[in-house]
């Protein structure tokens, strides 16, 4: 049985339709992912599944349980990492988690070695005893993480965890993440950046404007919406004079072969986007179109983010 | 393997409140000490020595010196002051800046158990200012029934009559900008004519009538029936409800106000 699964999950705050009618189903011990722009309706849901938001309509199914009526007894089994920190600056690191072990009624015995362990997992031992307010923006992101898994729930909620962290914090995150997941702790997450979607999720739906777009692994979005390949061309210029010209070659190149050089071409403000299985044939093929510069790469999730809804991910 | 059920309590939200109260409990307490100092220093011996000497011990003020007069006045009015303080700022912070309600939500904690956790700290902080208070007026000799030590108790009353309201009308607001308003155009005038510094009864009518209607007047005539002996009648025991009443409605407000804004 899933342990989180939605049928037609709505949330509307008055005209507002934030969630339309989302159906998903999470699975113990996967890492799920919502992936999407911001305001396409991921924390929305979110807070619909943490058990502190009540759907507007739909069903909503966590650990068995239906969460307007036993919304306790499932927070009681919930880690939640919000969006926005909530720690509390004024406590030490150690305190921060003391203090929120004991909302869910854990005594000292268990929760001190408890919080020796977790302060060793999220590498913040030697800053125990230190005030929160001075930790950098990563080391109060793993705080947070740890706090989450102060009563060893069975799901963690994670709310765009690595967003405004540097690159360098991020990856401590992911590798975190990443260690939990071998441990099977069950893992729900949104996220704007396709890259940490692709490196952390077994399986994600894509969201936009309260709707799922697309679901599945990141491989099998991928290979259903997008190439294998994508050549990117980017030109200081207007994008249309390399447009016209990739209109010219495309009808020539029709004319040798009868196989379209490139299959689709998504135009972005300055550079074009060639979706192909073989990246270097079209480098090779060209010849008059002639941008500033040409990179051939692999897809990604933001290429089927594009070609699902038109719109980049992040602007 | 389920997990054993957590029962949910304000009891385990009071625990944030009291840790927190472990890092600054020295400076509060100084405060509490101070406050009552300056006050019946300037006021109760600066001001007290014109007024009877002037008044002649008593006439309007029930037989009474000035500071006897005032000092439990000012603990009635002190205890409003410092609930009021605790249920703006820290309420919304709640909510908004350091978002401690909002991490508590995400706990098996309900919005009950959040807001009658945060009260419970916050009667407990107005509760031992007040005593901190009486120890003071003790030490000015403003003390001269034993029933006073039941004064505070009433003072930390009167606190939490304007303490649960204020803090359910807080947690509707966006920010804060109209706290200094709420202070100093309705918390600073009942401070000023509710019969701490003078008998209401020197007050043309209609102000007399209103200052009826405030909390801190009814918590002013217990303080000050009960630190000076005179008065202790079942008239208490009107005052008493009326402040219960309110107390009981305004954590139903904020019970209402809390859920939807938690959970909005």
């Amino acid at each position: 049985m899933s342990l989180i699964a939605a049928w037609g999950l709505t949330k509307r705050f008055g005209d507002f339709t934030a969630v339309d009618g989302i159906d998903f189903e999470v699975e113990r011990g996967e890492v799920f992912g919502f992936l999407g722009p911001n305001g396409a309706g991921k924390s929305s849901t979110m807070r619909m599944i943490g058990c502190v938001s009540d759907p507007s309509g739909g069903a909503l199914r966590i650990l068995g349980m239906d969460p307007s009526r036993e919304g306790t007894k499932i927070r009681t089994r919930l880690g939640v990492v919000p969006q926005q920190d909530n720690l509390d600056e004024e406590l030490s690191v150690a305190e921060n988690l003391y203090v929120y072990g004991r909302y869910f009624d854990l005594p000292r015995s268990v929760l001190r070695p408890r919080i020796a362990e977790l302060l060793d997992f999220v590498q913040l031992t030697e800053r125990a005893n230190d005030h929160v307010e001075p930790l950098s923006g990563g080391m109060k992101r793993r705080l947070t993480i740890a706090r989450a898994l102060i009563s060893e729930p069975e799901v963690l909620l994670l709310d765009e965890p690595t967003t405004g962290l540097d690159p360098q914090a991020r990856h401590v995150v992911w590798e975190r993440l990443w260690t939990l997941k071998r441990r099977g702790v069950t893992q729900v997450l949104t996220t704007h950046y396709m890259d940490e979607a692709e490196q952390l999720c077994d399986r994600l739906v894509v969201m936009d404007r309260g709707k799922i777009v697309a679901e599945g692994s990141p491989r099998q979005l991928i290979e259903r919406y997008s190439t294998r390949e994508v050549v990117e061309l980017r030109t200081h210029d207007q994008v249309t004079v390399l447009t016209d010209a990739l209109r010219r070659l495309g009808e020539r190149a029709d004319g040798y072969s009868g196989d379209p050089l490139y299959e689709r071409a998504e135009e972005l403000p300055d550079r074009v986007l060639l979706y192909t299985d073989h990246g270097e044939r079209v480098v090779a093929h060209l010849g008059e179109v002639k941008p500033e510069s040409v990179l051939v790469r692999r897809s990604t999730l933001e290429d089927v983010f594009l070609h699902l809804t038109g719109r980049s991910l992040v602007d | 393997m389920a997990p054993a059920p957590v029962i949910p309590s304000p009891k385990l939200a009071v625990e944030y409140w009291l840790l927190t109260y472990r890092r600054n409990w020295k400076g509060s307490l100084l405060t509490s000490f101070l406050s009552p100092i300056l006050f019946l220093a300037a006021m109760g011996l600066g001001l007290g020595s014109l007024v009877d000497a002037e008044v002649g011990s008593g006439r309007d003020l029930g037989g009474l010196d000035y500071l006897d007069f005032l000092a439990p006045g000012l603990l009635a009015g002190n205890a409003m002051m410092l609930a009021v303080n605790e249920s703006t700022y820290p309420v919304l912070g709640g909510f908004k800046w350091y978002r401690t309600y909002v991490a508590m939500a995400a706990s098996p904690l309900r919005s009950r158990d959040i807001l009658l956790g945060h009260f419970t700290y916050m009667a407990f902080r107005v509760t031992l200012a007040s005593f901190v208070f009486l120890g003071v007026m003790a030490a000015f000799g403003a003390v001269s029934s034993p029933l006073a030590v039941l004064a505070p108790i009433c003072a930390a009353l009167c606190g939490m009559a304007f303490a649960t309201p204020t803090a359910a009308f807080v947690a509707t607001r966006i920010n804060a900008d109209n706290f200094s308003t709420y202070t100093r155009f309705v918390i600073m005038p009942m401070f000023l004519f509710s019969g701490i510094f003078y008998p209401v009864s020197q007050l043309p009518i209609v102000l007399e009538q209103i200052a009826w209607l405030t909390p801190v007047w009814h918590g002013v005539r217990m303080c000050r029936a009960l630190s000076t002996g005179t008065g202790v009648n079942w008239e208490l025991a009107g005052h008493l409800a009326y402040l219960v009443a309110l107390i009981l409605i305004g954590t139903l407000l904020a019970s209402r106000t809390f859920t939807r804004r938690l959970y909005e």
